[in-house]
């Protein structure tokens, strides 16, 4: 499903001091897997997923989705096959455009854009539905501008934008990190619900340990740019946070130091 | 007297309301500050004027005219997304340079068109004053804009502006959607500038000059006066715009105020509109008023 061997991302700051983002990274994705992603800040986490769906360049390497080469695409051209939701709610929507614009530009990210209507009768009951299973009360404002929208409503559509054509690939770096905690429960629940009626291929990740071990079936470890663990269920259901930080400590000789990593 | 004046006033300010929606287009809702308008007002005049002057059919000229104004913001976007140059920057070069092209396609500083055909002629022919060929012009542009702006290109190109990001991640590629926008943007302005040459009977290479500021006083006075939500509304506010900073400048005429006055004055209201939100916030600071919510771009 998604491929990536011998990745390598150096970024060089301003000063001309290079900074190794990813270093060597090899990952096997099947179809279907859920693999959560944590690791400390400045470990590579955002730029893996950036570089999956395009955003930067790599210096060295090779991503397959679906069996194409996407490695050179630029990113709104492997855009179809990606979903994304980032942490800050309001990178994922136009504020200025409605919910149901917003939602119509989602769901024809597969085909070329045309001189028709943007929003159908039939594309509205269709939104209307999928809006009611979010539990929002939504589907009675598909006019109103997303901007009008409460940080955790926003990111219940953008999840909902990213989903709506059914991607190959669907890409969550910390989106319930910026939600208040009732709020982020309820986007996670979301997450689940719809990965698994659609069984979709996530990468998602998290700062939250405990999120990290509920959620899906497979977590990666990375660390200065490197993978350091993959757990996979049956051993990684038998795990706790615990176990985790003993893991990381046990590989890197150090603690897993985060401030952001929730321990209990 | 009077009465004519003000049907001038009025035809002036439907002639300009297609140059400003033009700017409506890049400024608020591609949010690209483009100054190629000062270069592609005249160029529309440039073109249909020769084409004019050298016997060519008021129509084709016209249609001409679009059509390098659209080459023209094509230029500046060329320049922004390909070149990476500063959106302020490619505006001012393609600007500059068309005084250049301009001159060129004139032959010479001003083209006068007294006694050749125009649109304007074909339409006092047949009984009917310039305003009527505005209105409808502008009217039927208007129309066509709102529609277009809700097909889904016209998505894509407001999202764009909104959020770049986010409409890339639905495929979209953005430095195609600024092409659009600034070539149908300045394809508008070129049209105006064509129909205000027949209109005063004559191009001239310095007509341009203030061009983007008045555009930008029209929207800016249309959005402040028409705040319904929704894009035709937002397009009627530019129309409604246009038409009372055409009126405002009649008045400041009448006022006694001298025409070489005018750009200043249009200027210090711009400057006056934009700093709007700064002067009511610092009066709301001292005053201890509530402070008025922030708006909503509209659309
Ligand atoms: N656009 C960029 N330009 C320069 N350096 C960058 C850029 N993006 C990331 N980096 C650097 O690459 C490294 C990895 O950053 P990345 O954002 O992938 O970390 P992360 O694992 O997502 O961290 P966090 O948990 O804090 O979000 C960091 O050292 C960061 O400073
Ligand atoms: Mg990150």
């Amino acid at each position: 499903m998604l491929r990536i061997s011998q990745l390598r991302k150096v970024f060089a700051n301003g000063t001309g001091v290079e900074m190794t983002a990813l270093d060597n990274i090899s990952l096997e994705v099947r179809t279907g897997d859920f693999i959560t992603v944590i690791g400390s800040n400045g470990a590579g986490k955002s730029t893996l997923l950036n570089v999956i769906a395009g955003v930067y360049d790599v210096d060295e390497g090779e991503i397959w989705i679906d069996g194409v080469n996407v490695t050179n695409q630029p990113e709104y051209r492997r855009a179809h096959l990606i979903g994304r939701v980032f942490q800050d709610p309001m990178i994922g929507t136009a504020a200025s455009m409605t919910i149901e614009e917003n939602l119509a530009m989602a769901m024809k990210r597969c085909s070329p854009l045309r001189l028709a209507p943007g929003v159908t009768p039939q594309d509205r009951s269709r939104f209307r539905e999928l809006l009611a299973v979010l539990g929002l009360g939504l589907e009675d404002r598909l006019q109103e501008p997303v901007g009008l929208l409460s940080g955790g409503q926003r990111q219940a559509l953008t999840l909902l934008m990213a989903t709506i054509s059914n991607p190959k690939l669907l890409l969550l770096d910390e989106h319930t990190a910026a939600l208040d905690p009732k709020t982020g429960e309820m986007i996670g629940e979301l997450t689940n619900k719809i990965v698994k009626n659609r069984e979709l291929t996530v990468l998602m990740v998290t700062h939250d340990l405990r999120q990290a071990l509920e959620f899906g079936n497979r977590t990666i470890m990375m660390d200065q740019g490197q993978i350091i663990l993959d757990l996979r269920d049956p051993e990684r259901a038998a795990m706790t946070v615990d176990d985790l930080l003993d893991q990381f400590e046990a590989v890197r000789g150090k603690r897993l130091l985060d401030d952001r990593v929730l321990l209990v | 007297m009077l009465l004519s004046a003000l049907i001038g006033t009025l035809e002036q300010g439907l002639v300009y309301g297609i140059m400003a929606l033009g700017v409506y287009i890049t400024y608020r809702i591609l949010h690209f500050a483009d100054l190629t308008v000062d270069g592609s007002f005249p160029l529309g005049a440039a073109v249909a004027a020769r084409f004019i002057a050298d016997g060519g059919s008021p129509l084709m000229g016209t249609v001409l005219a679009m059509a390098a104004g659209m080459l023209a913001g094509l230029t500046t976007g060329f320049l922004n997304t390909k070149l990476k140059i500063s959106g302020l920057l490619s505006g001012i070069l393609t600007m500059t340079a068309l005084y250049s092209v301009n001159l060129r396609i004139m032959g010479r500083a001003n083209i006068p068109l007294l006694r050749k055909p125009t649109l304007v002629s074909w339409f006092g022919e047949r009984g009917m004053a310039p305003w009527v060929l505005f209105l409808i012009t502008l009217v039927l542009i208007k129309l066509l804009l709102d529609l277009f702006l809700k097909t889904e290109v016209g998505f894509a190109i407001r999202a764009t502006g909104d959020n770049e990001q986010m409409i890339r991640s639905c495929g979209v590629n953005t430095d195609g959607m600024k092409l659009v926008g600034l070539g149908l943007a300045n394809c508008l302005v070129a049209l105006s500038g064509a129909l205000v040459a027949q209109y005063q009977g004559f191009a001239d290479v310095g007509m341009g000059v203030g061009t983007v500021v008045a555009g930008l006083a029209s929207v800016i006075a249309g959005q402040a006066l028409v705040r319904f939500p929704g894009l035709g509304w937002a397009t009627t506010g530019v129309i409604i715009g246009s038409l009372i900073y055409r009126g405002a400048i009649f008045a400041a005429l009448r006022l006694g105020l001298a025409p070489t006055d005018l750009k200043l004055i249009t200027a210090v209201l711009v400057v006056v509109a934009l700093s709007g939100p700064v002067w009511s916030s610092s009066v709301a600071k001292f005053g201890g008023g509530k402070r008025r919510a922030t708006n909503i771009p509209a659309a």
